[in-house]
């Protein structure tokens, strides 16, 4: 391999990075924002109660500015496979294509049909259809999730193949769909996008209390938000330790990296924090604070469970795979994983912080917390990328799990300045839209200046028959 | 019929659906700048508001089902046209959150912003996507191995970028056509006069494309005249069938001319190029086919299972928001929530 090559791959998994990470800020608004719309909408429904209405607007229009640009950076997930993983494209698409189709097919038609039939269907539809329309595109995008994910998890965890002349080719599509990791992960992001969207309306909510403006409003809106928000937070604690265990068991050497754990420990303590021990030739913390048995605890789910260490996987894999470095990225993945913990476990402190002062009727009088719930909306959007780094930093070298390599994976026409030139283009582009999109949601968000929805004259679809 | 000719139909159909569905939207688009004002945009935004995503999704489906039943075709064409491909995304990324943002905001220059990135890409998609799919049939360097080892210069020839102003203009003309349906007064003549305009234009190009690419495909995919002339003469009857339609004031029908005008134009190109999914030029050998770089039989075996269960779902809610949305835009609508 030439140290040109080297760099094309390296640029490629840059730009899948940046732009899937980028992707990923947007999804899980839209997979928690779609079902709690619906939510409002049918509250509206059922009650006929004006504020639900309202609601659904406001929440509603931050859905849609949020969505488009969702959409728009999908489309590039979709290309770059092949555009920049030829070699990978050629040999997983008997398996990973299969799912990215049914997903256009089955979901992102289902999503945008009748997103379109909400958004213009107001004047149009019976008030019943027009409620199952935003139902439905609800459906659509956590359909979509599952899709994806369900590619995604084949390449953490194969499952349902056989390699057939240097390809890998679908021997059981059950086993494709109902594959645990996939399971485990789709659960895991549907908590998150519903943590996000709550998380986003309660502190949005909050935002309108500190500054008085329709409190009225906005009392509604906390409530539902919490009602979701602690339940949820607190499940997904739960519910991602245990994904923990399953990804333990499917693949081992990811966790020992997250843990930083080189050797093989019975019992094993978790490490909260540490200085150093990030590298084989640097092993031990120079500093770290450690809790006995944790690590037993969340990787295997008894306190003297063994975990594996990083060494004797290594052995392990060298000889099953042959000579080559087996561990990831450690420093990234110990850090990715505790971003991700610390920040979701301080989203369920605030949400259940939240939830006691809102029950002693206090919440609205509670100034520092207001604000403090405001900067929360961006946490478990923060939680959620570095998940992803985690999952996907933790899989190296490997691009398909104990198949295939990332470095052998990109696309032998691409050259360094081709892949170049796009990455600048999408960091360009990716940081223009990125400033808009803040700026528009802030802008429909914000109590102050107000634009509240139904403010803004939009001309509309009329009853004049043709 | 074998799976994997099953499968090459099925995404010449996909793209068929883009093209003709989408290919209205990028007409209106490209028509925005000649309206009079903002609001006038905002009617001819309006008449394609609900169907624009779902429509884009069609090409969303055509790549999936490209990569899951014939991989290698997708990896070579994606990794090949890289550049093409990038400009192409740069399009579809600014004109989707332009149909979401330009509203947003007040002011001329916010809007104007906008309406340039919807009429950019709804000008350069089709363009940039006619280049593509003239380049499979007229054959790119392809290696032993199926790799592309030419560079961008290699996929622009007199024929595709001639495919790409084809493209371009029977889009225009689709555009108009649908805006003269969906409009009323003045902004209606004004599309109707401008369809009748372009409805000229587009069928000498729909004709001269669809002649060059079966000439192309006999010289450089070993085709036979036959079976490429009969979609390319079902493409010329429908597009001049258009013509007359729009000058006896028959619009409803000569929008459904240029829909099979362009339906054709699709069929015409994937005609051409069965039996093969990629030509090679200069060596011919290294094409790739339909037989020889489809997926296994099992993975398409589950595809065409979920294909012929969901697509006929599809079209059946597709096409129910159509009737939804028939009414003519006025403009003086009552206000929606959101839009």
């Amino acid at each position: 391999v030439s140290p040109l090559a080297v760099t094309a791959v390296d640029l490629a998994r840059i730009q899948f990075a940046t732009t899937s990470l980028y992707h990923f800020l947007f999804v899980p608004l839209t997979l928690g924002l779609a079902p709690l719309v619906a939510v409002m909408q049918t509250l509206w429904h059922r009650s006929g109660d004006e504020a639900w209405l309202r609601l659904t607007r406001f929440f509603g229009t931050l859905m849609l500015i949020n969505f488009a640009i969702g959409v728009a950076t999908g489309l590039v997930q979709e290309f770059q496979f092949g555009m920049n993983w030829a070699v990978y494209s050629k040999y997983v698409g008997n398996i990973f294509g299969a799912p990215l189709a049914v997903e256009g097919l089955a979901a992102f038609f289902l999503e945008s049909t009748f997103l379109g039939l909400w958004i213009f269907g107001w004047n149009r539809l019976s008030p019943r259809l027009h409620l199952a329309t935003i139902w439905l595109a609800a459906l659509g995008s956590w359909l979509s999730a599952y899709f994806i994910l369900v590619a995604n998890s084949w390449m953490q965890h194969p499952v349902g193949y056989k390699v057939v002349d240097g390809e890998a080719q679908l021997t059981s599509v059950w086993a494709l769909i109902s594959s645990k990791f996939a399971l485990w992960a789709f659960g895991h992001t549907m908590l998150v996008g519903l943590t996000t969207a709550s998380a986003l309306m309660f502190g949005i909510a909050c935002w309108h209390f500190a500054r008085e403006r329709d409190t009225q409003l906005f009392r509604h809106a906390a409530k539902l938000a919490l009602i979701v928000l602690v339940p949820v937070s607190a499940f997904n604690l739960w519910f991602g330790s245990n994904f923990g265990i399953v990804t333990t068991e499917l693949q081992p050497m990811k966790i020992a990296a997250t843990e930083a754990l080189w050797d093989t420990e019975q019992p094993a303590s978790f490490s909260l924090f540490q200085i150093g021990g990030f590298t084989q030739s640097d092993q031990t913390p120079s500093f770290s604070i450690e809790v006995p048995k944790l690590l037993s605890f969340l990787a295997t789910g008894t306190l003297d469970g063994k975990v594996e260490g990083m060494n004797e996987l290594q052995k392990q894999e060298e000889q099953q795979y042959g000579r080559g470095n087996y561990i990831p990225h450690v420093r990234t993945t110990y850090w990715a994983m505790r971003v991700m913990a610390y920040l979701g476990s301080l989203v369920f402190l605030v949400a259940a912080l939240g939830a006691f002062l809102f029950w002693r009727g206090r919440l609205e009088r509670t100034r520092w917390f207001l604000w403090t719930a405001v900067v929360t909306i961006a946490f478990p959007f923060l939680a959620a990328l570095a998940g992803w780094v985690l999952t996907e930093v933790g899989r190296q070298p490997w691009i398909v799990q104990g198949l295939l390599k990332t470095s052998d994976a990109a696309s032998p026409s691409v050259g360094v300045w081709t892949i170049g030139i796009s990455l600048a283009v999408f960091a360009v582009l990716y940081i223009a839209l990125g400033v808009v999109d803040f700026v528009l949601m802030r802008r429909y968000a914000r109590p102050d200046t107000g634009a509240p929805p139904d403010k803004e004259q939009e001309p509309a679809q009329a009853a004049v028959p043709t | 019929v074998t799976l994997p000719i099953l499968w090459f139909c099925l995404i010449a159909f996909f793209w068929t659906g883009y093209l003709v569905l989408e290919g209205f939207d990028f007409g209106v688009g490209m028509l925005l700048p000649f309206l009079r004002d903002e609001r006038e945009r905002d009617v001819a935004l309006d008449t394609i508001g609900p169907f624009w995503d779902g429509n884009e999704v069609w090409l969303v489906v055509a790549a999936g089902a490209t990569f899951a039943a014939f991989p290698a075709w997708y990896a070579t064409m994606f990794s090949g046209f890289y550049l093409a491909l990038l400009l192409i995304l740069f399009f579809l990324i600014v004109r989707v959150v332009s149909f979401e943002w330009r509203r947003k905001r007040d002011g001329t220059r916010w809007r104007a912003t906008w309406m340039w990135a919807n009429t950019l890409g709804s000008v350069g998609i089709p363009f940039l996507w006619g280049i593509a799919l003239a380049n499979l049939v007229q054959g790119v360097p392809i290696d032993g191995d199926g790799n592309f080892t030419g560079g961008l210069e290699d996929l622009f020839s007199v024929y595709t970028v001639f495919a790409g102003l084809a493209f371009v203009g029977l889009f225009a003309f689709h555009g108009a056509s649908f805006l003269a349906l969906r409009t009323i007064g003045s902004l209606r003549e004004r599309a109707t006069a401008a369809a009748q305009r372009l409805s000229l234009l587009a069928a000498v190009l729909g004709t001269a494309f669809v002649v060059w690419t079966v000439i192309v495909a006999m010289d450089s995919n070993d085709k036979d005249a036959f079976p490429p002339v009969l979609p390319a003469a079902l493409a010329v009857a429908a597009l001049v069938l258009a013509v007359v339609l729009l000058s006896k004031g028959r619009n409803g029908r000569a929008f459904a001319a240029t829909a099979v005008g362009i339906g054709s134009v699709v069929a015409t190109i994937f005609t051409s190029l069965y039996p093969r999914v990629l030509v090679s030029a200069p060596d011919f050998a290294n094409s790739l086919t339909v037989s020889g770089d489809s997926a296994a039989h099992y993975t398409l075996q589950v595809m065409t299972v979920a294909a012929l269960v969901i697509t006929p779902v599809v079209l059946l809610y597709q096409g129910w928001t159509y009737h939804v949305f028939r009414a003519r835009v006025t403009g003086d609508e009552a206000p929606t929530p959101l839009a």
